[in-house]
């Protein structure tokens, strides 16, 4: 504080954000973003050239498999995890890269981010009244202890919890309680977006519906915007305005919630939808499982783009692909993307899946790799390298290795010994 | 209805557990007959007892619990039934945990080694059970491996749990479970952990396994989606005790208790975008205290005075129904159940689109 006050700075972030061609404000945006892990070959390409937009109080969500990168993106938008390529714009103002000290406390300050685990992301050594006022200290947001302790209680009791609360650990509470703390630690931050990043998988599910209300309670009441990060479409389809469905890195499609559950055109949102369980023993028992193959798309030609295909629909694909993808949406008839079995087929199709089983049970049964062998090949090593050879050709993989380690071994030591010998010889020479 | 052969027969069972000098009564009163290759599911809150009760008949009980009173038999082993609660020395147990009960753990991640090869946990388990050679056990993990749906197993049996991804590490657990034929598998919230792609391929091997390998799955979770994928029979649990009892049809289309329908129109599937979620009030009572009247009246909205003085006993739906609550009594006024749960089947049909 005592820097800023030396040298005054104007606000660094605009009141609002620029205002696209519908009327809505843009809150967040991400354009072109690459996000790497690793150097030279071994980098991995963990978030690939996604772009989207957040309007002011909606609830965005991002769907996708674990692995696929929808936390790296949240985790990039509070700038923990550095950006490779791209721009991240809050307000129009790129926050990714380098920025100032000020503009950092400033985000800091807006972006919230609520965890999965709130057993893990909760200080264990310290109150609950120091936990969701920590925020608070660090940027004076109080005037007086009097008004802290004013802001503190409030939040709390907007979360549900009791001022008694204050003075314990977190580890006095319910898993449920725990996801209020850190909720309520969020939120009496007042930020304008908070990071949700699965907030609710790992709480049981009537305490699911209860926090679920109390993030749409502060969306109704302060107009809060949620990056809402999960795995579960039926929980995003609950909560969210909009949602981008991401595979591997790729953003695959974006779409208004029902839009997307009306017209799930790309075949990984299919995939994704057909998995959620029905709450329904005879829908849910004969649903055919639709497995999402990557293999369908022929990208070797043409390059696969996110493409605007009209009603706020974007999907990723190549021309070709854009062209059906359009054409489908056109006819605007909902996609059934799950489907029931009757019962007779049900049979015809698990014999199916059991025979590609069978196919592979044939494994050398004595590839043993047994520890003879390496001892074997350690006292021969010619005659090691010989069985490894056989082995390998006739697919023992186990047994290979280990003539292959007995070899290598005795060739080392045989070496080793000969050149002892020799070294010897010439200094006995010498 | 067929006759079906009984497999593990659970009688008025409490279990307690001494915690800091007080009594906590995990599981008061539970009966239940599992059947031969059925699937039941034990649906309940965390704290309702759900994993205590399948611990005790797989021998995994914490030190500090104890079985208070009731009787487990066990009609697994030849000829006469096997009173599980009469086992006391660790070396009975052996031949029943992992052998005629196993287990299959919520996360992947811990209930595996990270310093031993995948391959020799599976062996390590057949070895240990069966009278075989290593050669043997090697060639019987390699086929189970296989069958759970490992690409490669010859590739993959050296190779670190850490190696492989969370779904292929259950489906590795599963393998560990069914190494020795048990005539139980007890699969512990076993997709929790999972995403939702991949939990549909894990029940779906669950499942398929069960038409090769015959055994009886008790899977305990919280999800009614997963429930409905997997059940015959479904089991709700609340404060220790089964308070619904029937067929996966019955539990969805004809839930009889208060509990069932909360548990129910909590599914965010069933829900309206942008109206609240129904959402449980309260918690659940504390199990230290001796419970007077029904368990859930505090939290139930359809509450009635004797809900609050006596315990409901089970009344009978028909013959696979059973519910704890008094509004099944013939005195009791006519409650209807929840608007939101009605027409369950017409309003996912919608929802879905199918």
């Amino acid at each position: 504080m005592a820097k800023r006050k030396r040298r005054p700075q104007p606000t660094v972030l605009p009141e609002h954000g620029p205002v696209d061609e519908a009327g809505r404000e843009v809150l967040l945006s991400l354009r072109n973003v690459d996000i790497t892990f690793g150097k030279g070959d071994r980098a991995v390409r963990a978030v690939k050239n996604v772009s989207f937009d957040i309007y002011r109080g909606e609830t965005f969500s991002l769907v996708g498999e674990s692995g696929s990168g929808k936390t790296t993106i949240g985790r990039a938008v509070i700038g923990v995890t550095p950006c490779a390529a791209g721009q991240i714009l809050y307000k129009g103002v790129p926050i990714s890269g380098k920025t100032g000290k000020a503009l950092d406390r400033e985000i800091i300050r807006r972006i919230q981010m609520v965890f999965q685990d709130p057993a893990a992301s909760l200080n264990e050594r310290a109150t609950v009244d120091y936990i969701v006022s920590e925020g608070l200290y660090n940027f004076h947001l109080y005037d007086n202890e009097a008004d802290r302790h004013r802001k503190v209680e409030r939040i709390m009791e907007e979360v549900g919890l009791l001022p008694e609360h204050l003075t314990r650990y977190p580890h006095e509470f319910s898993g449920g309680q725990r996801q209020r703390i850190g909720l309520a630690r969020a939120m009496v931050m007042e930020p304008e977006l908070v990071i949700a990043d699965e907030p609710i998988s790992a709480l049981d599910v009537s305490i699911r519906a209860q926090v679920l209300n109390l993030l749409k309670k502060f969306q109704q009441e302060r107009g809060v915007t949620y990056l809402f990060i999960a795995h579960d479409l039926s929980i995003v389809r609950f909560i969210s305005d909009r949602i981008g469905v991401i595979y591997k890195g790729d953003l695959v499609e974006i779409a208004e919630a029902e839009e997307l559950f009306d017209y799930p055109l790309h075949p990984y949102t299919r995939s994704l939808i057909s998995a959620i369980p029905i709450p329904d023993p005879v829908l849910e028992k004969n649903k055919v499982l639709v497995t999402y193959d990557p293999s369908v798309h022929e990208y070797r030609q043409d390059k696969p783009e996110l493409v605007d295909i009209g009603h706020n629909h974007y999907v990723f694909g190549s021309p070709a692909e854009i062209e059906a993808y359009r054409a489908v949406r056109e006819q605007g008839v909902p996609l059934h993307c799950v489907t029931v079995r009757q019962r007779d087929a049900a049979g015809e199709e698990a014999a199916e899946q059991i025979a590609p089983a069978q196919v592979q049970t044939e494994p050398p049964v004595q590839d043993v790799g047994s520890r003879w062998y390496a001892v074997g090949s350690f006292l021969l090593p010619p005659v090691g390298l010989l069985a490894a050879g056989l082995f390998k050709r006739f697919r023992y993989r186990r047994s290979y290795q280990a003539c292959k380690k007995g070899a290598l071994a005795g060739l080392a030591a045989i070496g080793t010994v000969v050149g002892l010998f020799c070294l010897l010889l010439v200094l006995a020479v010498l | 209805m067929e006759q079906k052969k009984v497999i593990l027969s659970v009688r008025d069972l409490h279990v307690k557990f001494c915690v800091r000098g007080r009594i906590l009564s995990a599981i008061r009163g539970i009966s239940l007959d599992l059947y031969r290759g059925e699937s039941i599911a034990i649906v309940g809150e965390s704290g309702s007892g759900k994993s205590v009760f399948t611990k005790t008949f797989a021998g995994m009980l914490e030190t500090n619990g104890y079985i208070d009173q009731g009787q487990l038999l066990f009609y697994g082993v030849e000829g006469t039934p096997l009173d599980l609660t009469a086992l006391r020395r660790a070396r009975d147990w052996n031949q029943i945990r992992g052998g005629k009960i196993a287990t299959v753990f919520q996360d992947p991640m811990t209930s595996l080694d990270p310093i031993i090869p995948i391959g020799r946990q599976i062996t390590s388990v057949i070895l240990k059970h069966q009278a075989c050679t290593k050669a043997e056990a090697r060639a019987r993990a390699l086929e189970l491996m296989a069958k759970v749906g490992i690409p490669e197993p010859q590739a993959r049996f050296d190779d670190y749990p850490f190696q492989y991804s969370g779904g292929m590490r259950q489906r590795i657990v599963i393998a560990i479970a069914l190494s020795c034929q048990p005539q139980i598998l007890i699969c512990d919230e076993p997709t929790t952990a999972l995403d939702v792609t991949i939990q549909a391929q894990i029940l779906k091997l669950i499942k398929d396994l069960q038409k090769e390998f015959g055994y009886t799955i008790v899977f305990i979770t919280h999800d009614l989606g997963v429930v409905a994928n997997i059940a015959d029979r479904v089991a709700v649990l609340y404060a220790g005790q089964i308070v619904e009892l029937g067929t996966v049809e019955e539990i969805f289309y004809d839930p009889r208790h208060p509990y069932t329908w909360a548990l129910l129109s909590s599914l965010p599937q069933l829900a309206q975008r942008n109206t609240k979620l129904y959402a449980i009030t309260g918690t659940p009572p504390s199990l230290y205290n001796r419970i007077v009247g029904d368990a859930f009246a505090p939290r139930n909205p359809q509450c009635m005075q004797i809900d609050t003085l006596k315990e409901p006993p089970m009344f009978r739906v028909t013959d696979t129904h059973y519910a704890k609550t008094w509004l099944l009594d013939p005195r009791a006024p006519k409650t209807e159940k929840p608007e939101l749960i009605r027409n369950i089947h017409e309003k996912l049909l919608k929802a879905f689109h199918i």
